[in-house]
Order: C-alpha cells, then structure tokens, then sequence
C-alpha cells in the first residue's frame, strides 16, 4: 500500500542535542518495520517526525514518491498511538475514536457506524459511554489503538504502545496487535526498546542508537548476523556472551582461559568473539575443541537454565537443560556459531576461516 | 486544648473578615435615626428595608446591577478568550521566551491603571463611547488580561503534552485545541480565572465614574457614587450601606455557586501515570 522513505534525517534540537543524525530508511508497504534500541537513541523522535510532530533540521521524507514534509501533522493521515496513551479524559470513549472523524467533516450516521465498527473490533462496544478515566488499563491502551484504526490511516505510527501494560497483558496484547495490524493490512512503524517485543511483531526491523540506524534488516537476520558489536549484544536475551580475544597459534587467549577456535584470516591480532548462549555445546568429559569450565551460578528460566560458566577469568553464558551442567564441565564453542568482530571498529569481520558452513 | 485553640483562631478569623460587611448589613436595616445614635446600637429595632426600598425608587439600582453584570460578564469572556490562545502557546515556548513573556505581563499588570485613564477617555471619546458598555468591556480585559494569562498558561503547561499532539494529528486546529481541549481540560483554572476576572470588573469604579456619566448607563459602583442625600450635608448611610450590600450580594453567591464547580482530578485518565 504504501510506501515511506526517509532519506539523510538530522534532527538537531536547541542546545545542540542530535536526536537523528543522517538516518535513511525504507518502511515498504504493509508490513511492520520496528525501530529498536536503548532510550534516547532517537526512536521515538524518528517516528514523531513520520508524524509531523518535529520537522526535521535536514533530510527528506516521502510517502509514496509524496513529500511529506510540507503537509502539517493533521493532515498526514497518519494513526498515533501514543506511550501514555493521551486519550482525551473529557470525552467518552466514542468521542475519544470520533473527534478525528468529525474533524474531517464525516456526517453523524457514517461516524457512529465507523466508531462501532472499529469499537467491536477492539472488543469496546460495552465501554463506548465511559471515560478513559472509568477503563482499566489494558482498556485504554485499546482506546488509544482504536484512535488510529477507526481514521484508516494510510501509516499507523506505534510509539512504545505496550510499555505501561503489565507483563502478561503486555504478551497476549503483543500478539493481538500483530493479529490487528496484518488484518487491517498496515504499514506501521513501531518503536520499541524492548527486543523480544521487536522480534514477535515486525517484519523488518531497523536496530538504532545515537542517532542512527546501526542495522536493518528482518528480525531473524539481524539475530543471526549481527552487523556490530552493540546489535549483537542489543539484540537476543539472554544476551550475547562476548570475549575480548587475542590470536595465539592456531586459537586464541582471553586472559588466562585459552579458546581452541581459529580466529578469521585477517591481519587483526585483536577480536571480539561472540557466541549466543543457546548455541554453545556441554558436554560432560573433554571433547575435541572443548574447554574446561566451571559452573559459578544457574538461573531457572523455564525449560531452560541458564548457566553462568568460568574458565579461568572468563565467563561463557549457556542455555542448556537444567541438568546439563554440574561442577566442572567441558565447553565448546562451534565455529560456524561463532560472531567476530573488530574491536576498533566494532564491525562483524566475515569470510573468515575458522568458521564452517551451517 | 488544641481543638479549643483552633475554634477560638477561626472565631478570630471570621470576626475580623466578616464583621466589616456583618456591620454594614446591619447599618442597612437599622431605622435613620439609630445608625448614628451614641451609644451605639448593635442590631436594628426594629428591622426596616426602607432603605433598601429607596434605593430602588430614587435610583434604578436594578439598572445598575444589570449594567455591571453585563459589562463584566462580556470583559471576562472577551478576557479569557484573548488569554486562552495567548496561554497556549506560552505554555509551549520554549523556558527563555515564556520567562520573558510573562514577567512583561506582570510589568503591564503592574502598571497603575489610573496612569492610563486619560488616554483611555480621549480614545474612548473619539469612538464615541462614552455611556457605552463598549467603553469599559474593552479597556477591563485588556487590563485583566496578564492576570488571566498567568492563571491559564501554569494550568495549561500542566496539561500533558501528548494530548494537544494527539488533537494535532486528530486535524483539530491550534484555536480548536484551545476550546476543545484546553478549555475543557483545564476547566478549574478557566473557572478561577473568570471568576478573579469578573469580580476585579464588578468592583472596578475609576473608569465606569469617568465613562459613564448617563444615570441609566451606569454600572453599580459609580451608581453607588451618585447616591446622595436630600441635602449636600446629609450622608445618606442607610442608603449606602444598603448600596453596598446589594452589590456585593451577587458577587457572594456567584463566589459559592462557582466554588462547588471548581473541582480538580478532570484530567484523571487522561495519560497512563
């Protein structure tokens, strides 16, 4: 459906502050594109210029081949759904989904059948004569969405819409939402801080800090070939375990724990090696290209434990069965498991040897 | 003990605030002759409203209070309109320039308004204003605008920013914000606000005595001016008293009705806290 490309965007706000620097983007029609990343990577002020709530200092912005930048906010066509919700606390929750609608000039009787449509998609026919003020939680957050939906936007704009909702809500309305926005066939941006949220709901996923987008990509690239070290750590819970390297023979050193895998053909002496803790092997006896290591602390995390494994001033994080590890252990890490980066420069160092094929 | 002593402090309280105007109510009603009488009579014997009846013979005090009314009900909705849309985008700017702005309020609502009593009355003559309500309406909000602007503007900067960027993508334009978001939302302090304006309108006398000069066209505080005895040597003070009283009277009820309107907690639900 539609379309939008951000090109260049620098946001600088007085006092020198640059919310964006140069970001360039392409958010294809009818799908989810997440901007993940910590707070104050600039996100959040992204997705308010999409809106039009900030214009930017630099950059351009268009939808469908359209230049947004000139049109005002109101006129957008644009579905926001904000973190704090911002429903209108003076109005009833029909008026809350129809103010946009009779600003447009749409007669009484089609606005009242829109507000009952999108009300009974939301599962909001009963709460239509409250105030935001009498709903619960999880209803307001519906009410905020309906807000979007009932305008039929041609971009649906999510800022941390989940964030205030509780853990268990949070999962089962994580889904719905998804459910929704393929059913009313969006092209929405959804930002968010929270990976696992990122992973479940988009189809591409832009992963940002300091301004810009560090990588971009769908949710299982990104996990699986993390272009930068920041990525790599961001992305994928419980995190990335990550040794600072140095090349020694045909292996390497992390202080005093010695690893048996050949770092990448490079003239770099220095690595960053990565592994996710679902990918590296237990085992109970030595193994070829293993190492010992031994278990300082499990967290329970449902089916899986997670240990924390030491050799010498090293740790390795493994997500193993919760019988898997006991006193000393013998680790290893599979090469074609394994992510190198550049220390210097942070960046994911490929076709190296050393890393076999999948 | 403490009980004790906090009755006896509101006893104190009220006497000293409420006495004042419990004396010339009860001077209102009192018969000529015991107003003045020594020693002093404290409640009047018997009750009379002859002078409250004179005063609406001899003077069309209903007039008076009508015009006031008028007049101040039209400067307070001219006041709070020019105040709310300036309000707004105080509440907005950035720190500098807000700090700036309202500290130059202060300065003009600071300003003697007397100073400004001779140019008004030549503008006023030349539009031919005077005897028209037209004359006071516009000169009374403008001068109680500051006021109103300072009382909107910290009521609106409370108001979460989301909501006017939510009304902003709904297509409400920056005014219809004001009425239909603003306005509504920062209901208590609209309510406070007019009511500070209406009362400073009402009470005011030194450009209602300059402008208005026809007894039909006068507002309730120079009409009470023009109250005067049979004679240039009798102060009528039943008759001023009773004035007095009446023209505070509306204002009083007007004081309570709005006081159970003015409640807080409107915007509850407003954002997720």
């Amino acid at each position: 459906m539609s379309d939008l490309r951000g090109r260049e965007l620098v946001k600088e706000f007085p006092g020198g502050v640059r919310a964006l620097d140069g970001v360039s983007f392409e958010a294809p029609g009818r799908k989810i594109l997440t901007l993940l990343g910590p707070s104050g990577c600039g996100k959040t002020t992204l997705l308010r210029v999409i809106a039009g709530l900030e214009s930017p200092t630099s950059g351009s912005l268009d939808l469908d081949g359209l230049d947004l930048l000139g049109v005002p906010a109101g006129r957008r066509d644009v579905g926001f759904v904000f973190q704090n919700y911002a429903l209108y606390p003076h109005l009833t929750v029909a008026g809350n989904l129809g103010l946009a609608l009779e600003v447009r000039g749409m007669a009484r009787g089609e606005r009242e059948r829109k507000i009952r449509e999108t009300a009974s998609i939301l599962g909001l026919e009963a709460l239509l004569a409250r105030k935001p003020g009498q709903l619960s939680g999880g209803q307001q957050q519906r009410v905020a969405l309906g807000r979007a939906l009932v305008r039929q936007p041609r971009l649906y704009l999510l800022d941390e819409p989940l964030s205030n909702l509780d853990a268990v809500l949070r999962e089962s309305m994580r889904f719905e939402l998804k459910t929704l926005l393929r059913r009313v066939d969006a092209t929405a941006i959804y930002v968010t801080h929270d990976q696992a949220e990122a992973m479940s709901l988009s189809d591409h996923l832009a992963v940002m800090r300091g301004g810009r987008i560090l990588q971009y990509g769908t949710p299982s690239d990104v996990y699986r070939r993390p272009e930068q070290v920041f990525v790599a750590t961001f992305v994928g819970s419980p995190g990335m375990t990550l040794w600072r390297v140095t090349r020694d023979g045909d292996g390497c050193r992390s202080g005093a724990a010695r690893l048996p895998l050949a770092p990448p053909s490079t003239p770099a002496e220095d690595f960053l090696a990565g592994i996710r803790p679902e990918d590296v092997e237990v085992f109970a006896s030595a193994a070829p290209g293993s190492f010992q290591a031994t278990v300082e602390g499990a967290e329970l995390m449902g089916a899986r434990t997670l240990f924390t494994l030491r050799s010498g001033d090293a740790l390795t994080r493994v997500l193993a069965a919760p019988d898997a590890c006991a006193g000393r252990v013998w680790v290893r890490w599979p090469p074609g498991r394994v992510h190198w980066f550049d220390p210097a420069t942070e960046r994911r160092i490929d076709g190296a040897i050393g890393t076999e094929a999948r | 003990m403490r009980r004790a002593l906090f009755a006896l402090a509101i006893v104190a309280v009220l006497l000293w605030s409420v006495a004042p105007a419990l004396w010339q109510a009860l001077t209102a009603l009192k018969p000529d002759e015991q107003i003045t009488k020594i020693p002093t009579v404290y409640l009047p014997n018997p009750v009379t409203f002859e002078h409250v009846t004179a005063l609406w013979e001899r003077k069309p005090f209903g007039r008076y209070l009508l015009n006031s009314a008028l007049v101040s009900a039209w400067a307070t909705l001219l006041c709070l309109v020019c105040a709310a849309p300036a309000a707004a985008v105080l509440s907005r700017a950035p720190a500098r320039w807000r700090n700036r702005a309202l500290l130059g309020l202060l300065w003009v609502g600071l300003f003697p308004p007397i100073l400004l009593l001779f140019p008004l009355y030549e503008g006023v003559r030349f539009l031919g204003w005077i005897n028209q309500p037209a004359a006071l309406i516009i000169p009374y909000a403008a001068l109680h605008l500051p006021l109103a602007v300072w009382v909107l503007e910290s009521a609106f900067r409370a108001l979460p920013r989301e909501i006017e960027e939510a009304g902003r993508l709904d297509g409400l334009r920056a005014l219809d914000r004001v009425r239909r978001l603003h306005a509504p939302l920062a209901a208590p302090s609209v309510a406070t606000a007019g009511l500070l304006v209406f009362i400073f309108c009402w009470n005011e006398f030194l450009l209602a005595l300059t402008f208005l000069t026809r007894d039909g066209a006068k507002t309730v505080t120079a009409g009470i001016a023009s109250v005067a005895g049979s004679s240039l040597y009798e102060i009528p003070w039943g008759q001023l008293s009773a004035a007095t009283v009446c023209a505070t009277l509306p204002l009083a009820i007007l004081v309570l009705v709005f006081q159970r309107r003015i409640v807080s907690g409107l915007t509850r639900g407003a954002v997720k806290g």
